[in-house]
């Protein structure tokens, strides 16, 4: 496959879903002729028809309530939420019903639903637009979520994820969607294996979406410095690949957490505690921990300073090297 | 002055509504009606109703059965062999009739009330016992007997509902589905999220309301200034408040509506106008909140002695049959009595059964650490 940018990789793989499963159906608001406010669902109705790249209410609650209802008779919906802060009316039919049905049904029922959810921040959108909830359904057992950082993961990761019996959660880095990238003709990974996407040996940063880029970048800073950092992508985020982790900081001997989220009871919190509890005797510093503020997603002419950048991971960086 | 005419203008806004039409304490005039308090069969032109006296029989069974499953239950429970009941009693009529309405392949989403539709559906009564014994959180096969799982937080199970019906749609199959809900979930924005997509795609889905006047202590007056199943019209599709009391004419409005449904006619809202005459739970304590006398008013409208009254006055049933049925009531209580207590508590790794489809690492991970940490008492010092 040729270049792709992430926005446009999403839509191939959902036109490969829509191609290859009848029972795939695509659910959501303006997904139809609009073609989704991203874009990502464009063309799918015009050749897929209005049955199965559907047009719904504007009720989140209601599509992903609906959705559970046709997984029940025999489909496999793909929901789109339009934007990360339109997700919580439907909070309770995800965390509630849909990530507990498999489970009160004694694994009788089975709950193939992918919600894709545009999340995180960077591109100037004003308030609910570029939140970072993976916590929330990472939390809760019955889901599965995952976070491509690229093209190609989007494509690959979304065609693992539609094809899961289990619900996943499939969080879209909006600040990415127009990065491009060459797909590759096979998955490399399975959906839940963590990328060692850059070797190093004095630090290891952890990240996912749309921090995997910034990561990259703090790496090649520091390596001008004479340090040679460590990039791992988390891609899932229940479950975490802590195998994967857990090798890089053993290598390393320090670790770094990056994500857009706020940092208190964040992803970094849980990977901090069980990677000081998996390599307590190698760890030359503390996990530290580089991500958003306890404080409302901030108006956008201040989220630049809001969201980790390249200072801010440096900066972290230098104190966990400093220990 | 300005006050006056505001009054009138309010007046007008709402033609024909009377002042006392209050979903809340009398059954109004437009209530659907086949069989009296009285046990007399009286007609209505729009739900017509042709019935033999086996199936008038054996509706009869259903109601004394499912009642006396209800109260084996409660009475478990106050044993200490349920942690929870929720009781149907008075309620048996509207879950009796709308579940012989079904046919095999329509399918019924209920409450955590609705153990008449289940035993119409075929249910084993013990499966329904199972969470509130707490040995599992519903656990039986919803596809066996298209009844799904009870649900809790209420009004969600509208929109699996709705969903299911339009992927009957999508199926172009013949099929038609219940959404149960009561009272007090018509304020929740599911419920009216499903009356929304229900409509907009005319899915076959009947939404049966059972009015039972109280939402644990607070009256259908805290949800609602009109007669709920007016709601409808303002989703753009029909609504019927029927006696939910009368089993004859709940079998009859929703056979019509799942019919209707079943030939592309979309949603129907059913109000069966009934009275919860227990507790809301059995550790509910109704004393609290509501009058004795409102209560007894409503034992009048009994839904079985009103069958057992037509069945003794047209002639259509013996003594013999009544003690029959009320033999075979005897044994269905022993058998749930037994069952219950016999029911074995889950292997504590039950917590990690079924989490998900497929496996997950951190689940495998957490199941095998307690596993090991309970095998580390056997044998122990």
């Amino acid at each position: 496959m040729s270049k792709l940018t992430m926005s446009k990789a999403i839509n191939e793989g959902l036109r490969h879903c829509l191609e290859t499963d009848p029972k795939t159906l695509i659910m959501g608001e303006d997904v139809g002729k609009l073609g989704g406010v991203f874009r990502v669902t464009d063309g799918l109705q015009k050749d897929f028809g209005e049955d199965r790249v559907i047009d719904t209410p504007l009720a989140e609650s209601g599509i992903v309530g609906t959705a559970i209802g046709l997984a029940l008779r025999g489909y496999r919906p793909i929901v789109e939420i339009q934007f990360d802060g339109f997700v919580y009316p439907a909070f309770d039919q995800i965390v509630t019903q849909l990530a507990k049905m498999h489970a009160r049904a004694l694994g009788h029922v089975k709950m193939p639903i992918t919600i894709r959810i545009p999340y995180a921040g960077g591109i100037g959108a004003v308030e609910h637009h570029s939140e970072s909830h993976e916590a929330y359904f990472a939390h809760t057992a019955g889901l599965r979520v995952v976070t491509p950082s690229n093209p190609d993961d989007a494509y690959w990761m979304l065609r693992q994820s539609v094809e899961s019996d289990d619900p996943v959660i499939f969080l879209e880095p909006k600040a990415r969607y127009w990065d491009k990238a060459e797909i590759s003709a096979a998955p490399a990974l399975d959906l839940h294996t963590a990328k060692v996407v850059r070797s190093g040996t004095d630090l290891t940063l952890l990240a996912y979406g749309p921090m995997v880029k910034v990561c990259l970048e703090v790496a090649a800073a520091a390596e001008e410095d004479g340090r040679h950092l460590e990039v791992v992508d988390l891609r899932s985020l229940s479950p975490v690949d802590f195998d994967t982790l857990e090798a890089s900081v053993k290598r390393t001997g320090r670790a770094v957490v990056v994500h857009e989220a706020p940092v208190f009871m964040g992803m970094g919190a849980e990977l901090a505690a069980r990677l000081t509890e998996r390599c307590f005797y190698h760890l030359e510093a503390p996990v530290l921990r580089v991500g958003g503020y306890h404080a409302p997603y901030p108006p956008s002419r201040v989220e630049e300073q809001y969201l980790p950048d390249l200072d801010r991971v440096l900066d972290a960086v230098d104190r966990a090297l400093a220990y | 002055m300005t006050v006056k005419s505001t009054a009138r203008a309010r007046k007008k806004a709402a033609p024909g509504v009377p002042d006392n039409l209050h979903a809340g304490k009398d059954a109004p005039a437009e209530l659907i009606q086949l069989l009296t308090p009285e046990g007399e069969r009286v007609e209505n032109p729009d739900y017509p109703l042709v019935i033999e006296a086996d199936e008038l029989r054996s509706l009869y069974r259903d109601l004394v059965l499912v009642r006396r499953f209800d109260a084996e239950a409660t009475a478990l429970q106050r044993q200490g062999e349920l942690g929870l009941w929720a009781s149907l009693l008075g309620q048996e009529a509207a879950q009796v009739g709308s579940g012989r309405a079904m046919r095999e392949n329509d399918y019924a989403f209920p409450t955590y009330r609705e153990h008449g539709v289940a035993w119409c559906r075929g249910v084993d009564p013990l499966n329904l016992l199972g969470m509130f014994r707490g040995v599992n959180h519903g656990g039986w096969d919803p596809n066996e007997k298209n009844f799904h799982l009870y649900t809790i937080v209420i009004g969600s199970q509208t929109l699996h509902a709705t969903g299911y019906a339009m992927g009957i749609t999508k199926d172009s199959a013949e099929d038609a589905v219940i959404a149960y809900f009561g009272d007090g979930a018509s304020s929740q924005g599911d419920v009216n999220e499903a009356f929304t997509f229900a409509s907009v795609y005319n899915a076959p889905v009947v939404f049966f309301c059972q009015n039972n006047q109280w939402a644990i202590s607070e009256p259908t007056t805290n949800q609602t200034k009109i007669p709920l199943y007016r709601r409808a019209s303002g989703f753009g599709f029909p609504g019927v408040r029927v006696d939910g009391n009368d089993v004859l004419a709940c079998l009859a409005v929703t056979r019509w509506a799942l019919d209707r449904a079943r030939n592309g006619g979309g949603p129907v809202l059913i109000e069966a106008f009934t009275y919860r005459m227990g507790a809301h739970t059995t550790s509910d304590d109704p004393t609290r909140y509501r009058a004795a006398e409102e209560t007894e008013s409503w034992r009048a409208k009994d839904p079985i002695s009103r069958l057992k009254a037509h069945l003794e006055r047209e002639g259509l049933a013996d003594e013999d049959f009544f003690a029959a049925i009320d033999a075979e009531s005897e044994t269905l209580g022993l058998r749930v009595r037994e069952g219950v207590r016999s029911m074995p508590d889950p292997d504590p790794t039950l917590i990690f059964d079924h989490v998900y489809a497929e496996p997950h690492a951190l689940v495998t991970e957490e199941r095998a650490e307690y596993v090991a940490y309970a095998e580390s008492f056997e044998g122990g010092e």
